[in-house]
């Protein structure tokens, strides 16, 4: 689900269930998925580096 | 000074015990006196069992003095979280949502520490379902600090760090997701043991989030958390003997991310302890975990959504009976996508990949617990080092890493503050070597406590 719409839908959901003093709590849970999802680790079928993030670092 | 009897070490009363010298029956008096005296303030409890403990202790007392020693636990009052089955008492979780029905059996851990003739004196108050950092959520009323009261204890084993620190239990059984056993020992100066992922049972404890549930030790020294950590798995508690102080060790600092905001008193206890360490011929290097700025957004796109499923019945049926905070971030779980879950779970594996990759050439990682000396009651955000952020995500900062790898992780006391406030060193083992980091820790704990 696109970001956008994710954190609209989240939003309004909570208004509609009565919770809107979730509102800034999503708030925040909003920028953590930004930042998780512009994390260099997230696999793409488009990148050509096939190398597989979870192994670069690892000593053996 | 001798210390009050409530308030000596395990490894001291044990031989004595054994001797006759002194009896279990007066280690639990003292305690439990201690209890009467100091909890109506500090609120550690949520339920204390006086008759079952004396009990247990005159019975005890017979067994040692007809030669049947079991070893160093036993004759020793402990306190259990109350998340945390102990047989014949609720298992509240500090929460009006759980029926009041006794637990049938203990649960393994608690089992095992009665096993090596440890006594439980009662429950321990903590952070309603273990799902908060400050205590001050619980169905039973807040826990306090100690060394201030109108602090937080820390959490959510608030309630086991202060019994321990104030002689109310010589040792108490927490759990940890993000930090629960780490911040409340930082905050309250004690001693608090995360084991590795999986080493001990889980069994018979209320989940909060199942992939990064911990349980562990809490205690006044290094060797006490050990001994209770030994009994805790099954295996026979020994007082280990002791190694070099001077043999080669290196300890590796994560700076960048770890020490980026940290409060300016907590900072000088830490380079105090830095210093001492380099003084007895501890080496430091410095260390970096690549994505180390990624582990919050991790941390939560995991921990939110396993801790929802357990409550998401509850939620619906009896959403009133959470305390207001605790029902706000279980909700939250119900909105994380199962892509950004899978995300995270490859953020974790890339973390994982990476303290471990840190920790190549060192003997373990060395960082404060907490990053703020324990904050007071009632406040949303604090401002460290230049950054405002939720009280929450500031006291999670330097732990929940290691809750996410599963790497062993213990807290030492490290100092106080100006204001007489405790702060704690936390070291980080290498996976599956929590002896070996257990040997580090008694080395720092050692070197470190003229701090």
């Amino acid at each position: 689900m696109h970001i956008d719409a994710w954190a609209q839908a989240v939003i309004k959901d909570a208004q509609l269930r009565g919770l809107s003093e979730l509102a800034p709590l999503l708030g925040g849970l909003v920028r953590a998925t930004q930042t998780l999802r512009q994390a260099d680790w997230n696999e793409s079928a488009e990148r050509t580096d096939r190398q597989d993030a979870t192994a670069a670092k690892d000593p053996k | 000074m001798t210390p009050a009897l409530c308030l000596r070490m395990i490894t001291d009363l044990a031989p004595q015990l054994e001797s006759g010298e002194i009896s279990a029956r007066e280690l639990t008096d003292a305690c439990l006196e201690r209890i009467a005296r100091r909890n109506p303030d500090l609120n550690a409890f949520i339920a204390v069992d006086e008759d079952g403990a004396r009990a247990v202790a005159s019975r005890t007392d017979d067994e040692i003095a007809a030669g049947r020693y079991r070893g160093p636990l036993h004759g020793i009052p402990i306190s259990v979280k109350d998340l945390i089955d102990v047989k014949g008492l609720p298992t509240t979780a500090a929460s009006k949502i759980r029926p009041k029905t006794p637990a049938a059996r203990d649960a393994p851990i608690v089992a095992n520490l009665r096993a090596a003739g440890a006594i439980v004196l009662g429950k321990c108050n903590l952070h309603e379902f273990a799902f908060g950092t400050t205590g001050e959520d619980s169905a039973f009323g807040p826990t306090r600090n100690p060394h201030d009261t109108s602090r937080s204890p820390g959490g959510s084993s608030g309630g086991s760090a202060v019994a321990v620190a104030t002689g109310m239990s010589y040792g108490s059984v927490g759990t940890d997701t993000g930090g629960s056993i780490r911040i409340p020992s930082a905050a309250c100066g004690t001693v608090g043991l995360k084991p590795g992922f999986g080493e001990l049972p889980c069994d018979g404890v209320i989940p909060l989030s199942r992939s990064l549930d911990h349980v562990g030790p809490l205690a006044r020294s290094v060797v006490d958390a050990w001994l209770l950590y030994q009994a805790m798995g099954g295996q026979e508690p020994r007082i280990p003997p002791e190694t070099n102080p001077r043999g080669a060790l290196r300890l590796g600092v994560p700076r960048r991310y770890f020490l980026d905001h940290i409060d300016p008193n907590v900072r000088g206890r830490f380079n105090d302890a830095l210093g001492l360490l380099s003084d007895a011929g501890v080496t430091t290097t410095d260390v970096d975990v690549p994505h180390a700025s990624e582990i919050a957004s991790v941390y939560l796109h995991i921990v939110l959504p396993e801790a929802m499923t357990y409550h998401s019945r509850t939620l619906d049926s009896r959403p009133e009976e959470y305390t207001p905070g605790v029902r706000l971030r279980l909700e939250m779980g119900r909105y994380v996508l199962a892509e950004d879950y899978l995300r995270a779970q490859r953020g974790r594996e890339v973390l994982r990949r990476e303290i471990t990759a840190a920790m190549t050439n060192c003997a373990a990682l060395v960082l404060p617990t907490l990053a703020i000396p324990p904050p007071p009651f009632g406040i949303e955000s604090i401002a460290v080092g230049g950054l405002n952020d939720s009280v929450r995500s500031v006291t999670l900062r330097l732990t929940q890493a290691f809750n996410l790898t599963g790497h062993p992780a213990i807290s030492v006391p490290c100092g106080n503050t100006p204001d007489d406030l405790p702060c704690g060193l936390q070291l980080v083992g290498h996976i599956n070597q929590t002896i070996e980091l257990l040997t580090v820790a008694r080395r720092v704990e050692t070197t470190i406590r003229p701090v």
